[in-house]
């Protein structure tokens, strides 16, 4: 089962996070120590026995007092230091013109290639070893971006692309999470960044641009000749079959080749497929994909036909 | 009146049914600042039980990966209302009731400078609280976080009422706050007893002081920033909502900078509690106290210059987060030094572990480790990763129970006796301690934990990732044994109060001057108060042989300022803040350009005539005053009256102003130009109306011949600067939208 362990950090960028985290805790464990320490030093040493007088008065001592403002605006200074290092090695500048835009809805997350052309969902596949530039929009409210293993954490404020670095050291599955409260099914905005190596994702690349696989059994192939009359595509899209570009919710064009459905809410199988058609407020109450009343053929058919395009 | 008397009768009144009424009406109708004191107390405990409550049913939730015992949308409700609840409806109110109580006792007040201002604060927060509560029934509890981001928070994303409410609720409960500041800032300055130097003040009295300054200043930004989103929400504003050309990011600047400043609101009055009862139980007094005093005043100070710390992945660009790291970690320091204060308080002690020291220790520790996660936040690239996490959610409980709720219990633990003339329990103090030290780690100690392993704050379930469920469930179980530690100390505060240990003046030793007079104290406060030269006047008595040493001098007669002077002051300064963020709007979206109606729309010639009208009233006022001290009725009453047509001169220009951009289509909801145009001078407007009530209320007032008495003239005087005041925003206001276009 894959982590989404910030301190198991994964690309340069959560590696330069780490080592600022790793230094920061030796310096913040010492003034634990050192403070507790003296706590628990005055507690033993200075507890009142009966019938003691009050002891001495003592007032202060200004030098010393002095001396322990001086250490620790030092220390800060040298946080400091290590945070502006930090700072320009896990979010250098964007690049001119960006690898990938990744655009929050309400509940899903929108991916586009715009060099290959390559759109789709929730789902972000990446060459490892290389740094992509990455575009973040949002199309209705706040959401946030976080995939601790690889990156910092960014906003998605509608109105002003924000940017990140996104990068993979090794081939893997990374998952992360929206961070930012987006609604009623926040907790459910799942990502998945798949890295593979760059062979792998060019032949990932390729698949994905193809269009939309023709299907091979009757029951998808109703399901196909079902998708364009009903009203799915209002909202989605399956190229070269129906659907108009509006981005609304998630490409269905390769949705079959995706690992989890509902951006994280159940795995991609056919038997979640249908369940998800069946009743999409059962699985995700409050996604804005509403019920419908589809026939049990019905939902046979275009569960057969979607968990086919790969 | 003698205080015991009174509680014996008290006591047996609340159970006689014909005394009770006598008495409920009593307290529904008090001014005294010591039963004011108790209703804060009495409703932060009430609201407590609420907001744990809700805690717990989110803990429950969270127990198990991918539970389904709540809906989502009840998670999120519960979540809005839990932290709008504890901050705003115990932790402000249970600190004010300490203050309200303590502070005029502390510096040998009879009560606070304006009892009837305390009491109306107090209503306003009652009210507050119910009205909050009461979107419950009314469509559904708020369901987008305490802070209410935008766009969420705006009605095409949020359409039920729960968020108009609870900027209402908020709203009256920030002025309510703001009244309580203004008078804790007037009481400090006007109503010290004779002796009681500024440099003399108890560290409590002082920290609570310093602290008032900060509500008076950041309140006010918050309404400014509510009144926003209730236009764009009822009013079709577009402030916070992109596609009518507002900032998301805008909400998140005006919030903070409120919402910063507010969290060492809450945390002053632990400061100040604590910096009371460690020096006691150790038998010494505070180590540095001045060093204590300077740190207050420069926290309160660069808790203005942080808000941007909650905004790191907002994308505020490189100089901003960087100006904001520096400004943060530079806050650390004056906060961290407190500590190293109240450990070598410790130092060379003799310490008693009651129950109150107990909690100061707890505090001391958890405050530590609070303040730690606290400077890793601030350390941008950290909180890259770690903000919105579990992480975060640990810090700032850490904050706000590890050292506010423990303080308070400390707080509780030492003035009961105080209040109630008998002692709580020890036994029963000491179970409800160690329960909520154990309680409260186990729940949020693994929650750092769980937030570097991924988990983001606020969402209702998550999946069965690798040790979030067992981790979850550790923090559940906590949530038991903090309900066993609070119902064990709502049982501990009900038995002592009817049959706890009689508690004399003064049952800790302690030295300031609320330990002086009887438990409780009688209505005024003090038969008489004790010779005052130091800043522990019952030291001094009790020691004779080592008295502390005389601090500052006692001048024979000292004539403290007029508080009604200093309360009108300290209002206006609460209004800059309130002024300052509707003119940064409006000039945030004129830098920006836009389509639509503008400043062109503006003649600027007709309002310079308006305005020059309402400068005019500044003069005519002053005039006016002067014929009042030369007690000169009719002309007087001549100058007063010009001012008032002088101000309903301008008020109608403004009014004219307004109806000819209606006619051409220019309302509030038309482009940004429009909705700051019109929020801005319509809030300016307002307070000219409501100047003007003022002034003819007075007029009124001299026309039936009251001009003699003393409380008349300073009054006229304070409303003079009120008066004042709102000119002078129109000066700034007429800069910046008249004249400021056309320079360009």
């Amino acid at each position: 089962m894959p982590s989404s362990n910030a301190l198991d950090p994964q690309s340069p960028q959560a590696r330069a996070i780490y080592e600022l985290a790793i230094h920061s805790t030796i310096i913040f464990t010492l003034i634990f120590v050192i403070v507790t320490g003296a706590i628990i030093y005055a507690i033993f040493r200075f507890r009142a026995r009966p019938g003691e007088p009050d002891p001495r008065q003592i007032p202060g001592n200004r030098k010393v007092e002095i001396a322990w403002t001086i250490i620790p605006f030092l220390i800060v200074i040298f946080l400091l230091g290590m945070t502006l290092s930090a700072m320009n090695r896990a979010d250098p500048p964007p690049a001119p013109s960006p690898d990938l835009v990744v655009t929050g809805h309400q509940f899903w997350w929108q991916v586009d290639y715009p060099r290959s052309g390559v759109i789709t969902a929730n789902e972000i596949h990446i060459p490892t070893g290389k740094p992509l530039s990455v575009r973040l929009e949002s199309k209705d409210v706040l959401h946030e971006f976080w995939v601790p293993k690889l990156t910092r954490k960014m906003s998605n404020v509608p109105g002003q692309p924000n940017h990140i670095w996104l990068q993979a050291d090794k081939p893997g599955t990374y998952i992360g999470q929206c961070s930012e409260f987006c609604g009623i099914q926040h907790a459910w905005m799942r990502i998945l960044v798949v890295a593979e190596e760059p062979s792998k994702f060019e032949e990932w690349q390729r698949a994905q641009l193809q269009p939309a696989q023709a299907p091979t059994n009757d029951a998808a192939a109703k399901g196909r000749a079902l998708f364009p009359t009903l009203t799915c595509i209002n909202c989605h899209a399956i190229r070269g079959v129906a659907g108009a570009d509006l981005r609304v919710a998630p490409d269905l064009t390769h949705v079959g080749s995706r690992r989890q459905l509902a951006s994280g809410v159940i795995d991609n199988t056919p038997a979640n497929m249908r369940l998800w058609l069946k009743s999409p407020q059962h699985v995700k109450p409050g996604a804005l994909m509403p019920d419908f009343t589809l026939t049990d053929e019905q939902l046979d058919q275009l569960s057969a036909y979607l968990s086919s395009l790969r | 009146m003698n205080g015991m008397t009174t509680i014996a009768e008290f006591r047996n009144a609340v159970l006689d049914p014909a005394k009770r009424r006598h008495y409920q009406l009593a307290w529904l109708s008090t001014v005294d600042h010591k039963r004011i004191g108790v209703l804060y107390m009495l409703t932060g405990l009430f609201f407590f039980i609420v907001g744990g409550v809700e805690a717990l049913f989110m803990r429950l939730q969270l127990a198990i990966p991918n539970n389904h015992f709540l809906q989502p949308d009840t998670f999120n409700q519960l979540f809005t209302m839990h932290g709008t609840t504890m901050i705003f409806l115990v932790v402000m109110p249970v600190g004010f009731g300490f203050v309200n109580y303590v502070l005029p006792l502390q510096i040998g007040a009879r009560d606070m400078a304006f009892p009837r201002l305390n009491a109306f604060g107090f209503w306003c927060l009652l009210f507050g609280g119910l009205l909050l509560h009461f979107s419950v029934l009314a469509g559904g509890a708020p369901a987008v976080g305490w802070f209410s981001y935008a766009p969420m928070s705006e009605t095409p994303y949020s359409s039920t009422p729960g968020i108009d409410y609870w900027a209402i609720a908020i709203f009256v409960m920030g002025i309510g706050t703001v009244s309580f500041g203004i008078n804790t800032i007037a009481t400090v300055i006007s109503c010290r007893g004779p002796g009681m130097t500024m440099r003399r003040l108890p560290l409590f009295t002082w920290i609570n002081f310093v602290n008032a300054f900060m509500i008076i200043l950041a309140l006010p930004v918050l309404n400014a920033g509510l009144a926003m989103i209730l236009i764009d929400r009822q009013l079709q504003g577009h402030f916070f909502l992109p596609i009518g050309g507002g900032s998301p990011v805008l909400w998140q600047h005006v919030f903070w900078a409120f919402g910063h400043p507010e969290v060492y609101i809450m945390v002053f009055p632990a400061f100040a509690i604590v910096s009371e009862v460690i020096p006691v139980f150790s038998r010494k007094p505070i180590f540095g106290y001045e060093m204590v005093a300077a740190s207050s005043v420069a926290i309160a100070v660069l808790s203005m210059g942080v808000w941007g710390h909650h905004m790191f992945t907002v994308g505020m660009g490189r100089p901003l987060d960087v100006f904001f790291a520096i400004s943060s970690m530079l806050i650390a320091v004056p906060t961290g030094v407190k500590v190293l204060n109240w450990t070598a308080t410790m130092i060379g002690g003799r310490i008693r572990f009651d129950v109150p020291m107990l909690c100061c220790i707890a505090f001391l520790i958890q405050f530590t480790i609070a303040g730690i996660t606290g400077i890793s936040h601030a350390s941008v690239a950290l909180d890259w990763q770690t903000k919105n996490s579990y992480y975060l959610v640990a810090h700032f409980h850490f904050v706000a129970v590890g050292a506010i709720v423990f303080a308070f219990l400390a707080g509780i633990q030492y003035w009961f006796p105080k209040m109630s003339g008998r002692t709580m329990s020890e036994p029963l103090g000491k179970w409800s301690f160690w329960l909520m030290v154990i309680g409260f780690n186990m729940t949020f100690l693994i929650q750092h934990a769980l937030g570097l392993l991924g988990m983001p704050r606020r969402v209702y379930t998550y999946p069965d990732l690798p040790h979030w469920g067992w981790m979850n469930m550790l923090s559940t179980c906590g949530v038991f044994f903090m309900g066993a530690a609070a119902l064990i100390l709502v049982w501990n505060l009900a038995t002592s109060f009817f049959r706890g240990k009689i508690a004399g003046d003064n049952p800790w030793d302690a030295w300031t001057l609320e330990w002086a007079t009887t438990s409780p104290p009688p209505h005024e406060n003090f038969v008489a108060l004790p010779p005052i030269r130091s800043r522990r006047p019952l030291w001094d008595i009790a020691n004779p042989d080592r008295p502390d040493p005389i601090v500052g001098e006692n001048s024979a007669a000292v004539t403290l300022p007029n508080h009604n002077k200093i309360g009108i002051l300290t209002f206006i300064l609460s209004e800059t803040g309130f002024f300052a963020a509707l003119i940064l709007a409006y000039l945030y979206f004129y830098a920006r350009p836009q389509a639509g109606p503008g400043p062109k729309e503006l003649d600027v010639p007709r309002t310079l005539v308006f305005s020059v009208c309402l400068f005019a009233s500044s003069f005519t006022f002053w005039r006016s005053e002067v014929a009042l001290t030369k007690q000169r009725r009719g002309s007087m009453l001549g100058w007063l009256g010009l001012t008032i047509v002088l101000g309903a001169i301008f008020l109608g220009g403004q009014a004219n102003e307004y109806w000819k951009l209606f006619q051409t289509g220019v309302d509030l909801s038309t482009n940004m130009f429009s909705t700051s145009f019109f929020t801005l001078t319509g809030f300016h407007g307002l307070h000219v109306l409501i100047g003007l009530i003022v002034l003819l209320t007075f007029l009124w007032a001299a026309w039936e011949g009251d001009l003699v008495s003393s409380r008349f003239d300073s009054a006229f005087k304070a409303v003079g600067y009120y008066w004042h005041f709102v000119d002078v925003v129109w000066v700034f206001v007429l800069l910046t939208v008249y004249i400021l276009p056309l320079l360009r």
